[in-house]
């Protein structure tokens, strides 16, 4: 069974995830960009993939080129789930 | 006149350890890498020189390029700032397979697991040109960079092609080498199903016992660039590329030609191609698989191309020592070869004890021994032949 969508849940996923990217975690948060924490296109397919097997929730590539922020990421799983 | 190329930098990573001179150095005192019938890096800890990332976007085989590179550039002064006009620095790295590692490992997500859960870094890590393309990347290189592929010489076949690019004018230099990590059950399945791997888990080139093969991992990169530039930079020389032989047997996929006309074709080229004879070479480090098909063509062809000479060069397999890195063979022996030829000494043979008939050359058995050659320029070849009948030989000098 996928984990029930609340934002507090993705967050905590997403925050999990960002660090085996090679994000520092002491820099992660809701507001600091996917730029910033040097997470890229190759890995925003990875945590499709990780939120998919989480959440069964499938973001589409263009949903994931939209995204700037950790916060971004969390709010368009949450209202994909909705 | 075409200019003249040559090696100003020198990285690896082997069975034997981390470096160049590790792997010289432990080989020529009679160490061997190889444990319970296999060659694998296992001193090797990516995370001691790359970022989390770095790792994470590298398949093994690219692990071993990128740490190797990073050797050779800091050795060739490179570390701070490239020498040249970057869109004229080129990087070509040769692999047998690639990643077959990150292909296997994908392949069993797939089945298990389905199709949903197949990484998407699994094409980009498993490529064969992954190696080059991230070598470029990590060092900023903006010239030609692909990759070579041609079994177990594509090592050679690289450093060979980098030598000529420099040599048309389209690039000033090249950081070139071979790469393989195909310590995998499917590889070890499909060798040991051609009969190709030994069953004794012994290396023992040109011994009457060898019984194939034993397979190893690992890389060698070499900074290769254009003599009159690099005098000019002032950069410390270590060798000469003096010459590049490339033939093909056109004969079987996986049979070397029985009298080695290939091979001994490709040494003839190498040797005309850098000027000099039979009589000039010192030293051969030979391909010395440790098959009995190899072995006893290579024997031939070295015969046939060297004459009268061969019986008087010392010959040995490094492949006794670290086992058969494939892709990674043709560099990491090059390697091999510049560091014995710089140090006047021959590498040993391992294992050769008990000789067969007709394979009667003098492969240093056993220790190494130095070079007596009376001042004369320390000129060896390097050989280095893959199923497909490719065959690709160097003619290295020390500087």
């Amino acid at each position: 069974m996928a984990t029930t969508v609340t934002p507090e849940a993705v967050e905590k996923v997403v925050f999990d995830a960002l660090p085996q990217f090679g994000a520092d975690p002491s820099e992660i948060s809701r507001e600091a960009t996917f730029e910033d924490l040097d997470v890229d296109s190759l890995d925003l397919a990875e945590l499709s993939q990780i939120i998919e097997d989480e959440f069964g929730v499938q973001l589409k590539g263009d949903d994931v080129g939209k995204i700037k922020t950790v916060g971004d990421a969390v709010e368009l799983v949450v209202s994909r789930a909705g | 006149m075409k200019p003249d190329v040559v090696v100003t930098g020198i990285g690896a990573v082997t069975p034997l350890g981390i470096g160049a001179r590790t792997l010289h150095e432990r080989w020529t005192a009679g160490a061997s890498g190889i444990e319970d019938g296999e060659g694998a890096c296992s001193e090797f800890d990516p995370s001691e020189f790359l970022s989390v990332k770095e790792v994470r976007r590298a398949d093994r085989f690219t692990q071993f390029a990128l740490v190797s590179s990073d050797e050779a550039l800091a050795e060739a002064g490179w570390d701070g700032e490239l020498p040249y006009d970057p869109t004229r620095i080129g990087s070509i790295i040769g692999t047998g397979i690639g990643g077959i590692g990150t292909l296997t490992h994908n392949h069993q997500v797939l089945l298990e697991q389905g199709p949903g859960k197949v990484s998407p870094l699994s094409i980009p890590l498993m490529m064969g040109n992954a190696g080059a393309g991230a070598v470029s990347m990590r060092h900023k290189l903006l010239g030609p960079s692909f990759a070579t592929l041609s079994a177990c010489a594509a090592g050679s076949h690289a450093i060979g092609e980098s030598a000529k690019l420099i040599q048309s004018g389209a690039a000033d230099a090249v950081v070139t080498g071979g790469s393989e990590a195909g310590l995998v059950p499917l590889a070890r399945a499909a060798f040991s199903a051609l009969d190709a791997l030994s069953v004794s888990g012994i290396s023992r080139p040109f011994d009457v016992r060898r019984d194939g093969f034993v397979m190893g991992e690992g890389a060698a990169v070499l900074v290769l660039e254009n003599g009159d530039k690099a005098r000019e930079r002032g950069a410390n020389i270590l060798a000469y590329l003096r010459g590049y032989g490339a033939t093909s047997d056109a004969y079987h996929l996986t049979a070397p030609d029985k009298e080695g006309a290939g091979a001994a074709q490709a040494m003839r080229v190498a040797l005309a191609d850098a000027e000099l004879s039979p009589a000039d070479v010192v030293y051969v480090n030979a391909h010395g698989t440790s098959t009995p098909l190899n072995d006893r063509a290579e024997t031939k062809a070295i015969k046939a191309a060297l004459g009268d000479a061969a019986k008087d060069i010392p010959v040995s397999s490094t492949k006794s020592a670290i086992g058969h890195l494939l892709g990674a063979a043709g560099a990491v022996e090059a390697v091999a070869t510049i560091l014995a030829l710089r140090d006047r000494i021959a590498p040993p043979t391992l294992g050769h004890e008990q000789p067969e008939e007709g394979l009667d050359l003098d492969y240093v058995p056993g220790k190494a021994r130095p070079l007596d050659i009376d001042g004369k320029p320390a000129v060896g070849l390097s050989n280095a032949f893959g199923f497909g009948g490719h065959n690709a030989v160097l003619c290295l000098e020390a500087a």
